[in-house]
């Protein structure tokens, strides 16, 4: 059996960590975490996670880097908003959770074949070549983009039920002014970091 | 005139047609017809915020600088777009100094925003603009002895915490009660339904939603009341797989909340959109009597 160490030593810490997540989510008061759990006890994912949103906090406010955005947390936290208005230290922890996920995306260091980055991904960019989320379109750009035809054979009846009931479409929506939402995507493209 | 411009955002042209073909009807019998934004394009959701928050703010602007030329205040029905063109809003309003960038890369593309519109709900609308007052004089066929969950999901009444409060709103409720139903008291009617995970990780998204299906059964609801296209996609449409996942039968109807005011109205029910409803609502006309005949 190989003996490893569990800890990390300070050296394997990231001290500029904490500043960069401070800009990134536009939270200055990660600092003033108490540890008091309020965050991890009303979260509906917690049970899922494999490291409670508390610890995420002081993954951050110590230089985990590595930790927190390897973490299945970020992934799994929804946005309910649930831990940030109840925070005693009115930290905006779900905005804190958003700038982890950017900060994987761009670092290319969350879990391979996890169908929920795939998924921002590929809104966000059927919205900025388009304009507008097509439904179906995404689905299918999901269920190609993480190889798992057997999942999308299985939402088959799913997709007729919602045919039927006309809420499906195979229309691939756009918006009128293409160029103008071209020029945006460039304008803000141009001079970003 | 109105003073709202509609933002149906995807959801509303899609799977949740049946949200848009009740909340139109409302409003025009309420005498607050609305118009459609012209050439919106989408808010990105939870989406562009995971993946880029500057582009985000960025699109979002492009909607309120539509509205902001056409004179018009916002209404968004979908809690995800409500809560999107709000946060960004108030973002471009706010110091970061992205800000100031975007508001220049808006008027680059020629729309140029300011700062003026107004972003709301159509539930804060019907409770601060027409009020219960004049809801009551216009209701027509009360929803007697029909049991009703309200539920709110997460983004209405998150983070934005003035227009109703975070773990026990009431306005839902309220309105319902405005139409002569009886909703229950439902614990769950904040808690998660998980947005995209049913389509990203399964067997969380179908926990959470047997959770608040199960809650609402277990208080004697009748139907569930919904605010949001993905809080009611998830809970209609994983019923079937839930069943199956958990040997409970859970099953219950799952109706946007214009759909039951509506029809409160005297709005004929063949133009509320029942029809695209998947699951049964038998048991609902049963409840409110004469065989749904209405």
């Amino acid at each position: 059996m190989k003996i490893t160490r569990k800890v990390a030593y300070e050296e394997d810490l990231d001290p500029g960590f904490l500043d960069e997540i401070e800009q990134a989510s536009g939270c200055r008061d990660i600092e003033s975490c108490i540890q008091c759990g309020t965050c991890s006890s009303s979260c509906p994912m917690s049970v899922y996670m494999d490291v409670p949103p508390r610890k995420i906090m002081a993954m951050v406010k110590n230089g985990f880097k590595d930790d927190a955005l390897r973490s299945f947390t970020i992934w799994l936290c929804s946005s309910c908003y649930t831990c940030q208005v109840r925070c005693p230290s009115k930290i905006k922890i779900t905005d804190v959770m958003y700038s982890l996920k950017r900060k994987a995306i761009q670092e290319k260091v969350y879990p391979a074949k996890l169908a929920i980055p795939v998924l921002d991904r590929e809104m966000t960019r059927l919205i900025s070549a388009h304009g507008r989320s097509s439904e179906l379109w995404l689905l299918l750009s999901l269920y190609l983009k993480t190889r798992r035809p057997w999942a999308m054979l299985k939402m088959a009846p799913l997709g007729l039920k919602l045919m039927k009931t006309g809420r499906m479409s195979l229309r691939r929506e756009s918006v009128k002014d293409k160029p103008q939402l071209r020029s945006l995507v460039k304008a803000v493209k141009e001079g970003a970091r | 005139m109105s003073r709202y411009a509609y933002y149906p955002g995807c959801s509303l042209k899609g799977n949740a047609r049946p949200y848009e073909e009740s909340i139109l009807p409302v409003f025009r019998e309420i005498g607050l017809p609305l118009e459609e934004l012209d050439d919106w394009n989408c808010c990105g959701a939870t989406a562009y915020f995971s993946v880029d928050d500057t582009m985000a703010a960025a699109v979002s602007g492009r909607n309120l600088s539509l509205a902001e030329r056409a004179n018009r205040d916002i209404i968004a029905p979908c809690a995800g777009c409500y809560l999107t063109l709000r946060k960004s809003n108030e973002f471009l309003a706010g110091r970061d100094p992205r800000a100031a960038k975007i508001l220049a890369d808006l008027k680059t593309a020629g729309c140029e925003y300011h700062g003026t519109v107004t972003v709301k709900h159509p539930l804060q609308v019907l409770r601060d603009d027409v009020g219960s007052t004049k809801l009551k004089s216009m209701i027509r066929r009360p929803l007697s002895g029909l049991r009703v969950a309200s539920y709110y999901g997460c983004q209405l009444v998150r983070p934005f915490t003035d227009f109703d409060d975070p773990d026990h709103p009431t306005s839902l409720d309220d309105l319902l009660a405005v139409a002569g139903a009886q909703p229950v008291a439902y614990a769950a009617k904040t808690r998660c339904c998980g947005g995209s995970l049913t389509g990203t990780i399964e067997e969380v998204g179908l926990r959470l939603n047997y959770i608040l299906l199960k809650e609402a059964k277990r208080r004697g609801a009748d139907c569930i009341a919904t605010i949001c296209p993905l809080c009611q996609f998830n809970l209609e449409f994983a019923q079937g797989k839930i069943v199956k996942a958990y040997g409970d039968d859970v099953r219950l109807p799952v109706l946007y909340f214009s759909q039951l005011l509506g029809l409160a109205m005297g709005i004929d029910k063949k133009e509320l959109s029942f029809s695209r409803s998947i699951i049964p609502l038998k048991s609902l006309w049963a409840k409110l009597g004469n065989g749904g005949a209405r």
